[in-house]
């Protein structure tokens, strides 16, 4: 496969966010909330990928190994309470590496109620250049690491520090795994066409990602509660003709500092403070949808797909 | 294709961290900490003075505020030598107001060239922290021993020399490190670090000659992030450290003490429309009751001594 490039990654189809089959989420509600915090652990020294360094320092970057390394010592504690505060209960984007490393944090995620699902082994692992069999290692790994560390079969799947293949989605689907978190061109659930069996989109927002604000738009904590509170505002009011999802990605070595954690949760808990909003795990909106709403969906898309 | 099969070996992959200078440690768990006079919060101030050379390599990177347009780059060479010239002293002014005595970072090459900015600052009993050589001479992983080694040498021996000050804390420049730095600045009797950013309180480092503490010295709560890189205003300055220093404050509780970290570079924050916004901050934190103004120095020691 390596070689020809195409134009368009064939996993979805054209739907326009118009005349879709109305979706309404668990006791009527307009939105489903979920929450993300990705819990990562990044190698000071790894095996470097041909397509992407994994520090924009040359080791040791103990700059950003630190900047990271926060998250889990001190960040994830801080925003762990914001949550449990609000009632919500986080999907965790696992480094599935960090049960070894760092179980304390698990067991306090798992205690809550909190799903987990996969992000790759190490955030220093990129999936680049993989073969079938290694990509299958990796999702096998993952399946069976957090299975054995937190019971759960993982539904979920955010490809390590955003690597794909094109053969990922395809992979997922047949090892069981239920949603994608990788496609950003939806608010509200979509089918994604694989090989065989079903598999489903769901919203994980770069929009609302707590590092794309930061780090990339270099936003400040106050706009940060703004634009999460606009952004739902929106999809609270869409969402009375037809439900939305809302997602927050989270990074604990991002929001969790001092003087970022308290407009976010500010803005949290202006959500929660809603009546119509299902706070759901990534898991729950995916069987929801698969219950209700996959069979509905893929027939109207089929229906008015070109020359389909 | 494939990647070579090391890309899915993990030799580091178990219990703790994947190196050994420090153990995996959760702030919540740790036990709490007592300050003088039962403090709430242990203020840091931490400020730099700094060299940043002309001829600055562009290898292996250039460090933040370095010269960056084509040689000879004046503007960037003289913006932050007016941090020397002028800010350094509206900063002196501003902590001197409210009893503040910092630590100070300082580059060895500025004690050879502007002795008599290190004269103001050792009559002031500022806490000298050795900053490195200067703003071009960065520690990375491919930088020979020897010559690492010498640099941290000259370094140290210009600065004690310099202040009478046994000099205990290392920052390197632009908190870059090689493999080494740690156990080479361990063996010329440094005693605390300042380049890492994975904590709020102090830990145990261990090198491969005996032990240093890290410091938490503030990457975030820092003028060069909040108005170089993340380019925010001056009321949202002082919005940022009043922001951190509430949450921090209540965090400690009735029984627990934190530690307020605030670096601040005359370069920057001692610009004339920039310098109120550091005065406002420390209005509001020392005007709050149950703080403790010390050095990295100070806070250590009490820390230490729990």
């Amino acid at each position: 496969m390596a070689g020809v490039q195409k134009s368009d990654p064939d996993l979805y189809d054209y739907w326009p966010y118009l005349d879709r089959p109305k979706i309404v989420w668990p006791g009527g509600a307009k939105v489903a909330l979920w929450v993300a915090p990705n819990i990562e652990y990044y190698e000071l020294d790894p095996p470097v990928n041909p397509s992407r360094k994994p520090w924009p320092r040359p080791v040791p970057d103990i700059l950003t190994y630190g900047a990271r390394d926060y998250g889990n010592r001190v960040g994830h504690w801080r925003l762990m309470e914001v949550l449990d505060h609000c009632g919500v209960r986080g999907s965790v984007s696992l480094n599935v590496a960090l049960c070894g490393h760092h179980p304390e944090i698990i067991e306090a995620c798992a205690k809550r109620g909190w799903e987990f699902y996969s992000h790759g082994i190490y955030n220093t692992r990129f999936c680049y250049n993989m073969d079938e069999a290694q990509e299958r290692a990796i999702i096998e790994d993952a399946i069976e690491t957090v299975k054995k560390h937190t019971g759960q079969m993982i539904a979920g799947w955010l490809a390590p520090a955003l690597t794909h293949t094109e053969r990922t989605m395809d992979l997922l689907a047949e090892y069981g795994i239920a949603y994608t978190c990788d496609l950003f061109c939806d608010d509200q659930p979509q089918p994604v066409n694989v090989k065989q069996g079903k598999f489903i989109s769901i919203p994980y927002s770069l929009e609302m990602n707590d590092i794309i604000h930061y780090n990339v738009n270099l936003g400040a904590p106050r706009r940060y509660a703004d634009i999460i509170k606009a952004n739902f505002d929106q999809l609270y009011e869409e969402g009375e003709s037809s439900g939305t999802v809302m997602c927050i990605p989270l990074h604990a070595y991002a929001v969790g500092h001092p003087h970022r954690i308290g407009p976010f949760a500010e803005a949290l808990e202006y959500i929660t403070g809603h009546d119509d909003v299902w706070v759901a795990t990534g898991r729950e909106i995916a069987e929801f949808y698969y219950e209700n709403y996959y069979d509905k969906t893929a027939a109207a898309i089929a229906a008015q797909k070109v020359g389909g | 294709m494939a990647l070579p099969p090391e890309h899915l070996e993990y030799a580091h992959r178990g219990y703790g961290m994947d190196q050994s200078w420090y153990e995996w440690s959760m702030l919540p768990a740790r036990p709490a900490v007592k300050w003088p006079n039962g403090a709430k919060i242990a203020l840091w101030v931490s400020t730099a003075i700094e060299f940043f050379p002309l001829n600055a390599p562009a290898e292996p990177f250039r460090a933040p505020g370095s010269i960056s347009t084509p040689y000879p780059d004046l503007r960037h060479y003289t913006l932050r030598d007016y941090g020397n010239r002028v800010g350094i002293f509206r900063i002196m002014k501003v902590l001197e107001k409210f009893g503040i005595t910092p630590s100070v970072a300082i580059n060895s090459a500025v004690a050879e060239r502007y002795p008599r900015l290190i004269e103001e600052v050792v009559k002031r009993n500022w806490e000298v922290i050795a900053g490195g050589v200067d703003m071009g001479h960065l520690h990375h992983g491919g930088l020979d021993e020897a010559i690492e080694s010498a640099w941290i040498e000259e370094c140290l021996a210009t600065l004690r020399s310099a202040t009478g000050q046994p000099v205990k804390g290392w920052l390197s420049p632009a908190r870059s490190q090689s493999m080494r730095t740690m156990d080479l600045v361990a063996a010329q009797g440094v005693d605390y670090i300042c380049d890492w950013v994975n904590d709020e309180m102090p830990y145990p480092i261990t090198t491969q000659n005996g032990g240093l503490t890290a410091m938490p010295h503030s990457h975030e709560i820092n003028d060069v992030t909040i108005v170089l890189q993340y380019k925010r205003s001056e009321e949202e300055f002082t919005q940022h450290v009043i922001d951190q220093f509430e949450v921090l404050y209540a965090e400690a509780g009735a029984d627990n003490g934190r530690i307020m970290a605030l670096t601040i570079h005359p370069w920057i924050i001692g610009q004339p429309h920039r310098i109120k916004a550091l005065e406002n901050a420390l209005t509001h934190i020392m005007g709050k009751g149950g703080v403790w103004a010390a050095t990295g120095t100070e806070i250590l020691d009490a820390w230490r001594g729990q």
